[in-house]
């Protein structure tokens, strides 16, 4: 049927992360929400770290003996935390959102109708580059908090019991959060009602749900901020002036959080978009 | 563009069947039914609302027909993995991110569909967006350059089957005529050209063949020549001092006569020169003999004068 020859290479899978890669890194905006973000999320562990420094002097000696609580604390705070999170999640909900915003969406569909090919290159090159980012501002972090308290003999090295997967489960909360928001984009593709509803889920649902009951802890242990909570607190159980969890939680339920967060959201972002119209 | 192309069959390339899209109690396109052939520029027209958009996004796979078939060169669209090497497509100038040079949007599409980066220099040199303007983030673009960055993106895959919704939209009298002459270039070397518009004016030297739509259903599917002979007859314009007697000596041979004023009469199934002997034979002073060819643009508002979707108020 066809009256002029065509001669197509075969798709590779490569070239649409690499022009996912180009895309991601040709917009300003990506610089200025990675870059910002990384230096608060850096001075605010900083500052905890100094907060420590200073009052040291003030604590008890249950408080003292138990320190290396606070040092690990201080690597990478709550609050740093909830910045991380919005960044990666507003990061990850502007890849998609940004196409349907602007109706490039219909250029780049146009120019790859296998959107499911699409969609993983663009959920892979996201989960790397956030990955990347969350480990830089987890080690950063880290590095700084201990370099300060070192300032009084109590810096922690990467090595003490507990330190790396503080420091891994707070790279990884990136990725986990910028996944969630392409799934929310995909799924909802409108730019604020995509970014109102990723905060509530990812930010304030884990305020607003307490562990009274079996079935509101069990919503609560499988949150994302909670999770990584667990994973962070290296000495759960076990710490002074806390009160014991009624429905305690693993090490390895909190691993299975994240990755079955990562997991469904990745899978909704390819598949979302696959049959509705652009 | 390296390679000539010479179709070697004049099968239809575009084949639109019993195709019709419902948004809930809306009907944007209605059992709608036509081919495009390789190797001329066709024109799609139709009023505002017509569905032209709709069909072409149908063409492309963005939008899933309720029932119907859009093929290109046999195959519905979303089943080629990549696309543009083989349908360019600009279906509206603002489809592009507002944060991104034209440079780095099109070197991203190029990599997706593994072009090389070469011919993204090629097209941006096409389309004359070249130096400065190529670096320029396209937020900053004016409509006209968008369009010829669309039309860039239509270009860059080399494809024998090229979609364009509206592009003279924003463009200069230069631009139109550079995509004018654009477009004639595609269709010679055997591509085939579906360009939309809601103005038969564009059409007028642009395209060899119309397809026009109005309500979402089909109206028309001929040439331009055909399309032209729909429109009235020729009018002529008589300008003399004795209206009325004139008048009286056209009606008796025949001719349809409308008066106008005290001096000019509207005459149709008369020649002008017809006309200018009875006034001679009769001694009729004539002020004025013109006459007025119907336009395709007549034509077109004649056809799709009940379908018009938006109307403004005291237009008529």
């Amino acid at each position: 049927m066809t009256t002029v020859p065509v001669t197509v290479p075969v798709p590779r899978f490569g070239d649409l992360l690499a022009a996912e890669w180009l895309k991601l890194r040709s917009l300003r905006s990506t610089y200025w929400a990675l870059g910002v973000s990384t230096l608060v999320v850096i001075a605010f562990n900083a500052n905890a770290a100094r907060a420590d420094y200073v009052d040291y002097p003030h604590y008890n000696t249950v408080m003292r003996a138990h320190f290396a609580n606070n040092a690990l604390f201080d690597a990478f705070t709550d609050g740093a935390a909830l910045i991380l999170i919005l960044t990666a999640a507003s990061v990850g909900a502007v890849t998609v959102v940004g196409e349907y915003s602007t109706g490039l969406i219909r250029t780049t569909f146009a120019a790859v109708p296998d959107r499911r090919a699409l969609m993983s290159a663009k959920a892979a090159v996201v989960t790397a580059v956030m990955t990347a980012y969350g480990a830089v501002v987890a080690s950063a972090s880290f590095a700084a908090a201990q370099a300060i308290l070192s300032g009084r003999g109590l810096g922690l090295s990467i090595s003490y019991p507990g330190a790396l997967r503080v420091v891994v489960a707070s790279a990884l909360l990136a990725p986990v959060s910028a996944l969630v928001g392409m799934a929310m984009g995909a799924l909802i593709r409108h730019s604020a009602t995509t970014m109102v509803l990723a905060t509530g889920l990812l930010l304030l649902l884990p305020t607003f749900v307490t562990e009274r009951y079996r079935w509101t802890a069990c919503v609560r242990n499988a949150l994302p901020f909670n999770a990584w909570g667990r994973l962070v607190q290296v000495n759960y159980g076990r710490m002074p002036y806390t009160l014991a969890e009624r429905y305690p939680t693993t090490v390895a339920g909190a691993w299975t959080v994240f990755a079955v967060w990562a997991a469904v959201a990745a899978v909704v972002t390819v598949v979302a978009v696959d049959r509705r119209d652009v | 563009m390296p390679g000539t192309r010479r179709p070697r069959n004049r099968g239809p390339v575009i084949e639109v069947n019993e195709l019709t899209k419902r948004y809930g109690p809306t009907t944007a396109v209605r059992e709608l039914s036509f081919t495009v052939q390789p190797g001329h520029v066709t024109g799609f027209l139709g009023p505002n609302g017509a569905g032209k958009t709709t069909t072409l996004r149908m063409l492309l796979g963005l939008v899933e027909p309720t029932t119907g078939t859009a093929t290109i060169s046999g195959h519905d669209f979303r089943r080629h993995p990549r696309g543009l090497r083989h349908v360019g497509a600009l279906l509206d100038a603002g489809d592009v991110h507002g944060g991104r040079s034209a440079r780095a949007h099109l070197r991203a599409l190029a990599l997706s569909n593994r072009i090389a980066a070469g011919r993204v220099e090629e097209v941006l040199t096409e389309v004359g967006l070249t130096g400065a303007a190529a670096r320029r983030r396209v937020g900053g673009y004016s409509l006209g350059m968008k369009q010829r960055l669309g039309i860039a993106t239509a270009l860059l895959g080399d494809p024998p089957v090229l979609l364009f919704d509206e592009p003279l939209n924003g463009l200069d009298p230069e631009g139109v005529l550079w995509v004018r002459g654009l477009f004639r270039k595609l269709a010679a070397e055997g591509r085939t050209v579906f360009v939309s518009s809601h103005l038969m004016s564009e059409m007028e030297n642009t395209a060899d063949r119309l397809i026009v739509i109005g309500r979402g259903e089909l109206i028309a599917a001929e040439s331009l020549e055909q399309f032209a002979a729909r429109g009235t007859a020729p009018t002529v314009t008589v300008r003399t001092p004795d209206a009325g007697a004139l008048a009286a000596v056209l009606a008796s041979e025949g001719a349809v006569v409308a008066p106008c004023d005290e001096e000019t009469l509207k005459v149709t199934g008369a020649s002008a020169s017809r006309i200018g002997e009875l006034a001679h034979e009769h001694g009729f002073l004539l002020r004025e003999l013109t006459t007025e060819h119907a336009s395709l643009e007549a034509a077109f508002m004649e056809l799709t004068a009940d379908s018009v979707e938006y109307l403004a108020g005291d237009s008529r």
